[in-house]
């Protein structure tokens, strides 16, 4: 495993790095017990990367992912964006950093369910500073037909596309996708893991997937092993695979 | 349009069964409180209004026979700025095809020149020819409550003399907008003002070159109290009663008695009713919000500010307040202007003025509005303090636990579904206690609204059968001898007779005065009854007088302390009695002494001048047939008409009042009711369908979430009527300072069943409603999405 790590890279490592952490720390108290989420972490994630979070439930990796997002901040240790410091940063700040550089993608899509597709995607765009149109958003993730759809009339891998057109919408420096297959059936699944490839490789968008699935870890370029609240392995696939030439 | 705006009306839309029923409860809350501040204070303006275009006197008095030429010393009391002197009589009146004899007020005007005071507002027909007798203008009520026709003759004894009259007119005057003879109770049907020739008038009792009335209108910002007291010295020689200020003027009083009645009922049980709106609104809506949790954190998540999204939700609030209060303004302006209609034409106000003031508005819309942003703030602070992660995930589940019961070893007399209730309701006692006190509130304003049925019908029983239980008063124009009990007592039809005598006096204790009646009973008194408001009989104690508390209260007097009591007919006796003890009377200003002890303080003999008669029923008219003959009956009242009339106008105004804000106090119940259940199925809906996952039936989990509602609307229901009794005690005692009456707090069983039961209905209304929800609960959804 080391040997792998240390094969030079063939993409964005000479880049600077987007994001780096150390010492990362999270303890949550859940009434009365202390739960350790994150036992100091140290990363550093660079421009353009496609980055696959492993692990087993409760190893941390949503854990990780929410304080990148800035949906959550660390216990102790330091973490920072480009020039933002996120583990000293108030709400407020948190706010602003993910409307201008965050696009998230959620297991559970978490669409708004009073507004069509259009317009869960234009609740970004209506906010954000220089966004795609939402109608070429959903263009993107293969909606273009499907505008004018409630979620309830969506399928489950619809719903989760919306989201990625959703995150997307803004043009975010980030795409940051907690188990985005996870509540979708194989196709529909690798028909979303295209659309996040494409918009990793299209865009140059940064991305962070959180799977159980060993399988995705292919498409990436560093894939990240979590356990009991720590990085316990880092590989590099020799090739980067489509998501057509994978399957589980 | 945004699309977060876009959420905003599509969710208005999902909920807008709900957006009604909190709506509504603001449409009662905002239109009770519009429809009566606008109607008290159009009426204080209708008042004052009429008050100053007809010159309303500010101080008045009488004297048995004063000369013109004290006119020029009344003029040079400082701060008096013009005086009007009068001749004004009382003497009986007949009317043709009226039995009974009434009593007439002749007031002389000079028909050429209108008085300068109390101008006369003519309602129909027209003025008396100037200087021609024997026409005469009568007040509108005393023509209405006989139903009488212009043109109808009148017989007025002057003098011995039986004078003609013919009314050609009626008129309303500020001085008359009540007419009583003195009595608490308007007696329009015995009672009439006639205003006729001055000279005439003069002529036929003998007072040329005098007066025996004098109005006077001070300069801005003269004392009364001084003018009063300079008055009553320029008229003692000439046998001045005292000097009056306006808010000891007969009329005046009852006037503002009424309108202050209606401020109660206008002001406070509204201003309750806006509070208990606003505390529902509140809970509502902090629920509804706790509701969306969800929604919200996705909101954060994709860079929404907290302001944004606070926002956000103040304006869901908003819409519903806002669609709330365009109803309810406009409903309340709608009732306001009826009701000032109502009393105008109860009033007798010659003309309608309406108005709503701004602030009224503001005020309403502002404590709504205050209400809904308090609720829905309260809700969104919580879930906003989250960071976006946690609230991203759904609840923890909440802690539970073995109930009390069930700590204390009972635990199997419960099914799995009570504990399922019970545990809830214990888990969430905050929520449960807030829904409990928003159904409790409900049923509390049901009550206030409610009970003064009963009330209204105890103080009609107490005063109509307890107190006065004769049939027909007869009044005598001079005391008669006593023994004229027994002539009365072989008229026709007579079961029993009883006579007694009041004297008009005014009783003095310090500086302070009242101008009252002095009854004085005979032992043996059965007609005539001193009752307390517990129904506790008393008797005139030898050797003093025995005050209605309220009258012991004006005077702050307490029993053993002494006044004075200026006797205003026969001798005119100055003479001091002892308090010997007060009773707390419903009605009136009374002031009781045994009649031997009255007539010896009179130094007069055994003298009566009211009787009493039990008649049978049938033969009143038989009765008052042969009363008119009876030449010292001045005047006849029967008291059923007299309980007519107090049906017709103080009970009335009240019930109407009531009735009103019984039905916003019942939406308001239905609102909370409604929305509580709808909000807890929201709140439970993954959990119920859930368990028709696991098998349950619809009826059982129909159960799970009704039961709870069921348990909170049996706790809020006794809770519900021990705070509606002490509600409606608050506003009984805030309408103790009227004069006249005071109202007990009697609330029957009944009335409480029936708030009982509309709190109930609304529970099974809203119940159906939300079964029919549970019924139609997606399951397949349920096991896709966690939320």
């Amino acid at each position: 495993m080391a040997a792998m790590s240390e094969r030079p890279a063939p993409l964005p490592e000479h880049r600077a790095p987007v994001f780096l952490a150390r010492g990362l720390t999270k303890t949550y108290h859940m009434g009365t017990t202390e739960v350790h989420a994150l036992r100091g972490v140290d990363l550093g994630i660079h421009a353009g990367e496609f980055v696959v979070l492993l692990g087993p439930s409760g190893s941390g990796k949503s854990t990780l992912l929410n304080i990148l997002g800035g949906l959550d901040t660390p216990t102790a240790g330091e973490v920072r964006f480009l020039e933002h410091e996120l583990s000293k940063a108030d709400e407020a700040e948190l706010t602003r950093y993910r409307r201008e550089h965050v696009g998230f993608v959620f297991q559970f899509y978490n669409l708004i369910p009073s507004l069509t597709a259009r317009e869960n995607v234009a609740l970004v765009t209506d906010i954000a500073e220089r966004p795609m149109a939402p109608e070429e958003a959903l263009e993107w993730v293969g909606l273009g037909e499907r505008l004018d759809h409630f979620p309830s009339q969506l399928s489950g891998g619809e719903q989760q596309r919306v989201a990625i057109a959703r995150a997307v919408v803004k043009r975010p420096d980030v795409l940051l996708c907690d188990e985005p297959t996870g509540a979708l059936d194989y196709e529909t699944g690798k028909l979303v893991l295209e659309v996040i490839a494409r918009i990793n490789a299209d865009l140059g968008t940064t991305a962070m997937v959180i799977t159980h699935n060993a399988a995705i870890a292919g498409m990436a370029d560093r894939v990240l092993r979590l356990g009991n609240g720590r990085i316990v392995g880092e590989t590099r696939p020799e090739r980067k695979l489509t998501p057509a030439e994978i399957s589980w | 349009m945004k699309a977060i705006d876009r959420k905003l009306l599509r969710d208005l839309w999902s909920l807008k069964t709900q957006v009604v029923s909190i709506a509504l409860v603001i449409v009662c809350g905002i239109g009770g409180f519009i429809a009566s501040f606008s109607t008290h204070d159009s009426l204080v303006w209708s008042r004052e209004h009429y008050y100053d275009t007809a010159r309303f006197p500010h101080i008045f008095a009488t004297a048995k026979r004063a000369p013109l030429a004290l006119v020029e010393k009344i003029r040079a009391i400082p701060g008096v700025s013009e005086v009007e002197t009068r001749v004004v009589r009382d003497a009986q009146l007949s009317l043709e095809g009226v039995v009974p004899p009434m009593i007439a007020r002749l007031i002389g005007v000079d028909f050429a020149r209108p008085p300068g005071m109390s101008r006369l507002t003519l309602k129909s027909g027209r003025w008396p020819v100037p200087g021609m007798a024997g026409e005469a203008v009568v007040n509108q009520r005393f023509l209405e409550a006989r139903r009488l026709k212009l043109g109808v003759r009148a017989q007025v004894l002057i003098n011995g003399k039986l004078e003609r009259l013919t009314i050609v007119g009626t008129a309303l005057s500020p001085e008359y907008i009540y007419a009583t003879r003195g009595g608490g109770m308007p007696d329009d049907e015995w009672f009439g003002v006639l205003w006729v020739d001055a000279k005439a008038l003069a002529a036929g009792f003998n007072m040329e070159g005098a007066f025996n009335s004098v109005l006077l209108r001070l300069a801005h910002g003269a004392s009364t109290g001084a003018a009063v007291d300079a008055l009553d010295r320029l008229l003692e020689p000439y046998g001045g009663f005292g000097a009056v200020g306006r808010e000891d003027q007969v009329s005046h009083k009852i006037v503002s008695q009424e309108i202050n009645q209606q401020r109660v009922f206008g002001l406070v049980l509204p201003s309750i009713f806006l509070l208990v709106a606003a505390f529902i609104l509140n809970v509502v809506l902090h629920r509804q919000v706790n509701a969306q949790r969800g929604e919200i954190a996705a909101l954060k998540a994709l860079g929404y500010e907290d302001r944004a999204i606070a926002w956000h939700y103040l304006k869901l609030a908003s819409v519903i307040v806002l669609i709330g209060a365009a109803i309810g303004i406009g409903l309340g302006w709608r009732l306001g202007r009826a009701m000032t209609g109502l009393y105008t034409d109860f009033f007798h106000f010659p003309q309608f003025y309406f108005r709503l003031l701004p602030w009224v508005v503001l005020a309403g819309c502002g404590a709504a509005l205050a209400a809904a942003f308090g609720g829905a703030l309260a809700a969104i602070r919580n879930i906003v303090r989250l960071r976006a992660a946690e609230a991203l995930r759904p609840p923890a589940p909440a802690e539970f636990r073995p109930l009390l019961v069930e700590r204390l070893g009972y635990a199997r007399i419960f099914t799995p579904g009570q504990r399922m209730i019970l545990r809830n309701l214990e888990r969430t006692p905050v929520r449960a206690a807030l829904t409990i006190a928003g159904i409790a509130g409900s049923v509390a304003i049901l009550l206030s609204g409610t009970f003064w049925v009963d009330a209204v019908e105890y103080f009609i029983d107490v005063q109509f059968n307890q107190v006065q239980r004769a049939n027909v008063f007869v009044g005598f124009a001079e005391p008669v001898a006593h023994t004229a009990r027994n002539d009365l007592a072989h008229l026709p039809g007579v079961a029993r007779a009883e006579t007694w005598r009041a004297i008009p006096v005014r009783l003095v204790a310090g500086h302070r005065h009242y101008r009252t009646a002095l009854t004085g009973l005979a032992d043996d008194a059965n007609l005539q009854r001193i009752i307390d408001r517990d129904l506790r009989g008393s008797k005139p104690v030898p050797g003093g007088v025995l005050l209605t508390t309220r009258l012991a209260n004006r005077l702050g007097v307490v029993p053993g302390d002494t006044l004075v009591a200026e006797m205003l007919e026969g001798k005119r006796i100055k003479a001091e009695v002892r308090v010997a003890g007060t009773v707390r009377e419903l009605a009136g200003m009374n002031a009781y002494m045994r009649l031997e002890d009255l007539n010896l303080l009179a130094r007069e003999g055994p003298v009566v001048s009211v009787a009493g008669l039990r008649v049978d029923r049938g033969e009143e008219p038989r009765l008052l047939e042969r009363l008119k003959e009876v030449p010292a009956a001045a005047v006849v009242i029967v008291t059923r008409t007299l309980l007519e009339t107090f049906r017709a106008t103080s009970a009335k105004n009240i019930l109407f009042f009531t009735a009103i804000l019984t039905g916003f106090a019942a939406t308001i119940a239905i609102g909370v009711v409604y929305n509580n259940a709808r909000i807890q199925l929201a709140e439970r809906a993954w959990e119920l369908a859930s368990l028709r996952v696991l098998g349950f039936t619809r009826g059982e989990v129909s159960v799970l979430l009704l039961g709870e509602l069921a348990l909170e609307i049996a706790a809020a229901i006794p809770l519900g009527c021990v705070a509606g009794y002490w509600l409606s005690w608050f506003i009984i005692s805030l309408m103790q300072h009227g004069e006249v009456m005071e109202f007990p707090l009697m609330i029957l069983p009944d009335t409480y069943l029936y708030a009982a039961a509309v709190v109930v209905a609304a529970g099974i209304v809203s119940a159906l409603i939300v079964r029919n929800r549970i019924d139609n609960l997606d399951l397949v959804a349920v096991l896709k999405t966690r939320e």
